[in-house]
């Protein structure tokens, strides 16, 4: 198989280490649409020592904040972020999964009280992690992490 | 001394009932009696935002029978919902004319959204499909009350397991208990969800079948199939007639066994099995007198008092 060559990123983050089909929910995390002007490089399904096959996405001139980094957690929990400055990398860190997810994921029970007009904002709390798994803390609905909508 | 676990706390999901909450809850219950001095001067707001006339009912008497005051509404329709009132805002003003609020609502996460606004304790008569963890406790009270123990008892339920909030709620709660064995009877459609069956794993010896035996059960707890959960009528006749008890499917039972039935029952229980000893099911709709009287008590003034 042929080596894959992605080009350096001069400044900007690289999410590596996502779970192989997770790199498109991430790019919806992060807002990367049409319109959006900055170079993006996603590799999908590399192979990796670690996770078997990865997702990686590369966005330049990114640097991402606490809660995007919170939502990437709970779909790629082994995702790795590295901050890129002049074609290094600066910083390194893993993401870790928050006990506690305030207004980032829609409660999937449509008779929720968070889905109705009284505009409750939504609160789940981990409830075990592997798989993850999260319950609404006011009607109790548990959600799985792959499978739960994110507010974005 | 009061204790101050119980002063000032809501109720809200069995979830959050130890197996000590639910004994402290059961042990106030059998010995609570009316008494005129407990509850003076103190007001319990009824919110009933849906109808249930036994819920609303039970908990009125068992305010009143401790000489508390009770003010409220019976249906979202006359009530400041109509007015386009958040449930929020509701309850923020309710706190100000109450000392224990009960609410029933149609959403589910209505209850603990009530517990998150009000400083005074909140009672949860039911959120939506979700959870009624007062008629838990009143099934527990009576399976105790009956049967004498609810470690080791070996409990059937019958009919819609998926559906139905009552025995999703009774089945967390036996699990707080040691040694019980519980038998699933539904058809295949109405089974017992997967989420429910997580939380029995280790704790609880469970069997889902479809055949109603009920051969060496110590409890019998009975619900209602609902027509509008079934896609095909005919399928749904076909089902409910399977899962009737009548006389003659009593008599697997031993004379001390229980059967029990949150009620309202449709044909689920046919009317001659009333007069069997093991028939408990109009008992357990009493016991939501003294379980409530006791959880007021608890939650106005403490446990021990």
């Amino acid at each position: 198989m042929a080596e894959l060559k992605v080009s350096k990123v001069k400044r900007g983050t690289v999410i590596d280490h996502i779970r192989a089909g997770m790199a498109p929910a991430v790019l919806r995390i992060l807002g990367i649409d049409r319109g959006f002007s900055d170079v993006v490089v996603v590799a999908m399904n590399v192979k990796s020592s670690q996770l078997g096959s990865k997702d990686i996405v590369k966005v330049e001139n990114q640097i991402l904040d606490e809660e995007t980094l919170k939502k990437i957690s709970i779909i790629a929990p082994q995702a790795t972020i590295n901050i890129v400055k002049e074609f290094e990398i600066v910083e390194k860190r893993g993401v870790s999964l928050p006990k506690e997810l305030r207004g980032i994921l829609k409660c999937p029970n449509r008779n929720c009280i968070t889905n109705a007009a009284e505009k409750v904002e939504s609160f789940f709390v981990c409830k075990q992690e592997n798989p993850i798994e999260f319950r609404c803390h006011y009607c109790e609905e548990l959600v799985e992490a792959e499978r739960a909508e994110l507010i974005l | 001394m009061t204790d101050q676990h119980w002063k000032n706390r809501d109720v809200i999901s069995i979830h959050d009932f130890s197996r000590e909450d639910i004994e402290t809850v059961l042990h106030e219950a059998a010995g609570i009696v009316p008494n005129p001095d407990l509850l003076r001067g103190r007001v319990m707001a009824s919110l009933f935002f849906e109808p249930s006339t036994r819920t609303q009912l039970s908990f009125a008497s068992a305010c009143e029978r401790l000489v508390g005051q009770v003010i409220g509404f019976s249906s979202g329709e006359v009530s400041s919902k109509a007015k386009g009132e958040t449930l929020a805002d509701t309850i923020r003003m309710v706190e100000g004319y109450s000392d224990v609020i009960v609410v029933r609502h149609p959403l589910e996460g209505s209850a603990r959204l009530a517990a998150d606004t009000a400083d005074i304790p909140v009672i949860n008569a039911g959120d939506g499909a979700n959870q009624h963890p007062t008629q838990t406790l009143l099934d527990l009270f009576t399976m105790e009350k009956f049967s004498g123990k609810i470690d080791g008892l070996s409990v059937g339920m019958v009919g819609d397991l998926r559906y139905g909030r009552t025995v999703h709620s009774l089945a967390t709660a036996l699990t707080r208990f040691k040694r019980i064995k519980l038998r699933l009877i539904s058809p295949p459609t109405l089974r017992m969800p997967p989420s429910v069956l997580r939380e029995l794993e280790g704790k609880i010896e469970y069997a889902e079948q479809e055949e109603l035996d009920l051969t060496g059960l110590d409890v019998v707890y009975v619900t209602r199939i609902q027509k509008e959960r079934f896609p095909d009528i005919e399928e749904y006749e076909k089902v409910k007639g399977t899962y009737v008890i009548n006389a003659e499917v009593a008599q697997q039972l031993s004379p001390t066994a229980i059967i029990l039935h949150p009620l309202p029952r449709v044909d689920e229980i046919h009317p001659e099995v009333d007069a069997l000893p093991q028939a408990k099911y109009f008992e357990q709709a009493k016991a939501g007198i003294p379980v409530r009287m006791a959880l007021l008590k608890l939650l106005l003034l403490g446990e021990d008092r």
